[in-house]
């Protein structure tokens, strides 16, 4: 896997990134390593904007030509935008996991789930365990 | 080369040619076409090459090993197709009256009970027309069940990650909510994370068992106990069928309600989305449920049950009965097989399966779970080989497609990184096996030396790797006549 987990994002167990903007929506994406996993991806299904999510809630879709997988949400909130451009280039993700890739961004209703994310370090240990 | 492309205005093929034109009186002016569609304009004989050499082309048990894990692509005996084509068979009109269909109904009524038997259920119906249409049947029955108590609190179907794909989709098509249970490191269901998901949300569980991970369920009975227990039903996928077939029942495992495929497991030419047969047994509180028409015997003879017959029945699946010359081919197999046969079945593409794992591991392959005892099929993962070479299970198998063998299932099941899943099935004997495990052993040797040319593979084929992603992203199944 690639060694370079941005330290300044938080991290979710089932591969998903959290960046907390300056107006304090959450941007969200998948990492690096689970777009590796997942190979060339051909389709990705987006929430709908306005959506109301739980934490945990499956929200998104990622294709591949070898499996399709679902993005959870990793804190509650609401949909207040969605990356577009993936609709037509899913490789964007591909490319660039953590900046173009982005998948949505959210409006949280309970900050304090931050807390229960993963760290660089962690998401790293556990992205390699998942390997055996 | 489309056959639209060799296409010259005037050629016309006369054998299949209608007679006289049809009689357009039925069908309103503004629903005809103004002009003739564009046909490909061909003699008979460019037809039959065309066909022909696209046939060669293909890649079939006929013609090659084929171990395409969770498949089943065996051999297909010549006999089971031409006594499904006996001339009574085959002009039987499905509306028929039943003392018109004597013969047909027996075939099928037997079959119905044979199979009761193979699997160990109380009752069968042989409708569903595919194996996805029996899993949708399955749990439809599981939907009726807990319906039918006022059970309407059980919203939940538990499917372990290492499913079908078919499993979560059927489960969601029903009305219900997948709850996804971990796989062990050693292959078997994860009991304790069951024990955590059960509940009296729970409506059942669907299993595959041997599993698609290659080995036999060791706890199903416990597992079956849980599951009851805890107010909800067993779902057992057929898909990996030929594994136990006489050697071991679902029905006696615990198991509710089992779909079967016919032309996996009872061999009928399969895949490429070729007609199917995907029965449906249960234990005897969801035989109320079965979906109709069914095959009963009585003092008149043979005769249909319909909705009249089975008040609290799913209803009917399809215009007819199922895919009929399927259900023959399947019940003149088992009757070729006889109850010694049947065992055989099971025992033999158990041996050859183990066969292959063990040579392969000798051979320095590295098997998902070394320390179980393959089923009918087993894993290989290749993650040293993409690490260490940085070569992928998909080179592998396009690379095997040089030497002449069909590739195993690629990249599933998903938590096996870099996986091969091979199922050899009984029909094939040893040298077909050896000769597969020296291929094997001599792209790994390739894969050392030239991992280059391992990624240009296939070398010898009409067409060379496909861009499967170009054609995901930009798929694309017109053809349009070049501008003139």
């Amino acid at each position: 896997m690639s060694n370079d987990v941005p330290t300044e994002l938080k991290y979710t167990k089932s591969h998903e990134w959290i960046r907390v903007e300056e107006d304090g929506l959450a941007t969200i994406g998948i990492t690096d390593h689970a777009q590796e996993l997942l190979g060339d991806l051909v389709f990705v299904e987006l929430p709908e904007v306005g959506a109301e999510l739980g934490a945990g809630a499956e929200c998104a879709v990622v294709e591949s030509v070898k499996a399709a997988s679902d993005v959870y949400s990793p804190l509650s909130g609401e949909v207040i935008e969605v990356n577009e451009t993936l609709a037509e280039a899913p490789e964007t993700i591909n490319e660039d996991a953590y900046q173009a890739g982005w998948i949505f961004r959210l409006r949280l209703s309970d900050p304090a789930e931050l807390d229960a994310l993963m760290d660089a370090d962690s998401y790293a240990e556990h992205a390699e365990s998942e390997e055996h | 080369m489309l056959i639209h492309e060799q296409s010259h205005p005037g050629r016309r093929a006369t054998a299949q040619a209608p007679k006289q034109r049809a009689a357009l009186d039925g069908i309103p002016e503004n629903l005809r076409r103004a002009a003739a569609p564009a046909l490909p304009e061909v003699s008979e004989m460019q037809a039959v090459r065309h066909y022909t050499r696209l046939s060669q082309k293909n890649f079939s048990i006929d013609t090659q090993f084929y171990p395409l894990g969770s498949c089943t692509m065996k051999y297909n005996p010549r006999a089971c197709n031409s006594l499904a084509m006996l001339p009574g068979l085959l002009g039987r009109h499905p509306s028929a009256p039943d003392s018109h269909s004597q013969g047909f109904l027996a075939c099928m009524y037997e079959l119905q009970e044979m199979l009761k038997d193979v699997t160990g259920m109380s009752a069968v119906s042989l409708v569903p027309a595919a194996g996805a249409q029996g899993e949708f049947a399955g749990v439809a029955m599981i939907r009726a069940y807990h319906d039918q108590r006022g059970d309407h609190e059980r919203t939940e179907i538990i499917v372990p990650d290492a499913a079908h794909g078919t499993n979560p989709a059927t489960a969601v098509m029903c009305g219900y909510k997948v709850r996804e249970i971990p796989t062990l490191d050693d292959g078997d269901v994860d009991v304790e994370a069951l024990k955590e998901t059960l509940g009296p949300q729970t409506a059942g569980i669907m299993l595959t068992n041997p599993s698609t991970v290659g080995v036999f369920e060791r706890r199903i009975t416990e597992i079956a106990g849980l599951v009851h227990e805890a107010g909800g039903l067993l779902y057992y996928d057929g898909a990996n069928l030929n594994a136990i077939l006489g050697k071991v029942r679902p029905g006696d495992m615990g198991f509710d309600v089992i779909h079967m495929n016919l032309h996996k497991t009872f061999s009928t030419p399969h895949g490429g989305g070729g007609p199917g047969a995907g029965p449906v047994g249960v234990s005897k509180r969801l035989a109320p449920f079965l979906p109709v028409p069914m095959v009963a015997s009585g003092d008149n003879g043979y005769r249909w049950l319909t909705e009249k017959d089975c008040p609290h029945s799913i209803g009917k699946l399809s215009a007819f009965a199922g895919n009929a010359g399927v259900l023959l081919r399947a019940y003149v197999y088992a009757r070729m097989l006889g109850r010694e046969g049947m065992v055989r079945v099971s025992e033999y593409s158990t041996l050859n399966a183990n066969y292959l794992a063990r040579r392969l591991q000798d051979a320095g392959f590295e098997l998902a779970y070394p320390k179980r005892r393959a089923t009918h099929e087993f894993i290989v993962t290749l993650r040293r080989q993409a690490k260490e070479l940085d070569v992928s299970a998909m080179d592998f198998a396009k690379r095997l497609l040089d030497y002449g063998y069909h590739a195993p299932t690629t990249y599933f099941p998903l938590l096996v990184p870099e996986c091969f899943l091979i199922e050899p099935t009984e029909t094939e004997d040893l040298d077909e096996l050896d000769g597969f495990i020296d291929a094997m052993v001599k792209i790994q040797q390739e894969a050392e030396q030239s991992p280059d040319m391992l990624k240009g593979a296939p070398h010898t084929l009409p067409v060379r790797r496909l861009d499967d992603v170009r054609a995901a992203r930009e798929l694309d199944l017109r053809w349009t006549p070049p501008a003139a």
